[in-house]
């Protein structure tokens, strides 16, 4: 299986049971692939590594949770595919722009919503 | 002196032929070669903002740029070769670092976007066999773009799927695979780079404004090759019109309210862009082959005189 792949089955998981998994959970839970204990070590390390899941401490081992919601990442995607994101670097070249201010402040309050959200979720 | 002033004078034609070229429509029927046109028109441009100073600096050598650079690296002192000339030389050296700065900084951003855009497609993008070659974005705004690369990946969202028909999508695809192919990505890089260097030119902006829009009329050209005449029209006309199909969950109060409103319509350039491009795909232009040799020819001679200017 490629990386990619195994990134996306380790995100999966961690979306869909919505609490902090340890190595070990995200493992149990992707058993129907026979990943072995360190393949999946390294995976959520390469995703933290990128800010894409949150670690911490959970007793001796440590527990891992997506950075953003699913929705979030789309967001994120959505506001640069339509030229929308404060970078604004030439990254993408578009087929056309079709965007109301309106579509631009509810992607943009996504993911505000979602900062304030991780945030609270923190505390 | 006479360095100098040649220069001076390829930055007046650069300029004024940038003038010509935006204001210009037969481009529109033959964008590849306008393309062409503009990146000799660029890098005249830089070759000869460089020059500039440096030729004025040098000109106690009364020599070529090079030959004199050459001279000076020797440790030879002109007569008459002061500290103002030396600071010329120095700023001609800025701008040099200036104008290759700015395009590697924009060009490694654009690379680490890329990379970042990517990761999160490898996350959240799916297959579908409605939209195929394409990665499909579960969201309802219409959407459709190449993320450019070695390996170019094109990517539709769901509101574009269902906004379409399949020959629309067929030719949407084919049009952004063409920006794949032909790296459109790096024809605009120099642009974009010009105007971070020059935030304050406009005509630098009007520039990369219009060769943005050159490109996507070559991509345009490209898919209307291998489809249907009309499909892509059709599916520029949807995007255009394609309203706002975002429900936010939690964001529904604003929305409401909004929605009483007509929606804000923001005539941006995009939206005098996709009318041209519209336009032309209605009709059926010839190719300006006059008018489009005449332009190589001279941005052409452009580009050759400035390089012999630093040469000579």
């Amino acid at each position: 299986m490629r990386l990619g792949e195994l990134e996306r089955a380790v995100m999966d998981v961690l979306w869909d049971r919505g609490t902090p998994l340890t190595v070990r959970e995200v493992a149990e839970a992707l058993q129907n692939r026979e990943l072995a204990y360190t393949t999946v070590m390294t995976v959520l390390d390469r995703l933290a590594g990128k800010e894409m899941v949150e670690r911490e401490r959970a007793g001796r081992a440590w527990s891992y949770r997506p950075a953003a919601s699913r929705e979030a990442y789309i967001a994120q995607l959505m506001l640069d595919a339509l030229d929308l994101s404060s970078s604004r670097d030439a990254a993408l070249v578009r087929f056309a722009r079709s965007v109301s201010g309106t579509e631009a402040e509810v992607l943009r309050a996504a993911l505000a919503e979602e900062a304030a959200d991780g945030r609270d979720g923190k505390d | 002196m006479v360095y100098a002033v040649h220069f001076a004078v390829a930055v007046l034609a650069c300029y004024l032929i940038a003038q010509v070229l935006t204001r210009s429509t037969w481009t529109y029927n033959s964008p590849r070669v306008a393309i062409v046109c503009w990146q000799a028109v660029g890098l005249a441009l830089g070759l000869a903002a460089i020059g500039l100073p440096l030729a004025a600096g040098l000109a106690p050598y009364d020599d070529g740029v090079g030959n004199a650079l050459m001279r000076l690296a020797s440790g030879e002192l002109a007569p008459g070769f002061g500290l103002a000339h030396a600071a010329l030389v120095m700023a001609g050296f800025g701008v040099a670092g200036v104008l290759t700065g700015t395009t590697v900084i924009c060009g490694l951003r654009a690379l680490s976007a890329q990379r970042r855009h990517r990761d999160l497609l490898t996350l959240v993008a799916r297959d579908d066999p409605a939209a195929p070659g394409a990665l499909v974005l579960d969201h309802p705004s219409a959407a459709a773009y190449c993320l450019p690369g070695v390996r170019p990946t094109v990517v539709v969202s769901a509101g574009t799927l269902s906004l379409l028909d399949r020959a629309e999508l067929a030719a949407v695809l084919s049009h952004e695979r063409a920006h794949a192919d032909e790296r459109h990505d790096l024809v605009l890089l120099p642009f974009t780079a010009l105007c971070r260097a020059l935030p304050w030119a406009a005509w630098v902006r009007a520039a990369r404004d219009t060769v943005a829009l050159l490109v996507e009329m070559r991509a345009d050209d490209r898919a209307r090759r291998q489809h249907m005449d009309g499909a892509l029209a059709a599916a520029l006309l949807r995007f255009a019109s394609a309203p706002s199909r975002v429900t936010p969950a939690g964001a529904l109060g604003i929305a409401e309210s909004r929605s009483t409103r007509p929606l804000p319509i923001t005539l941006s350039i995009a939206d005098s862009h996709l009318d041209a491009r519209v336009r032309r795909l209605l009709t059926t232009g010839r190719p300006a082959r006059v008018r489009g040799a005449i332009a190589l020819g001279v941005t052409a001679t452009l580009v050759v005189t400035t390089v012999a200017l630093f040469v000579g």
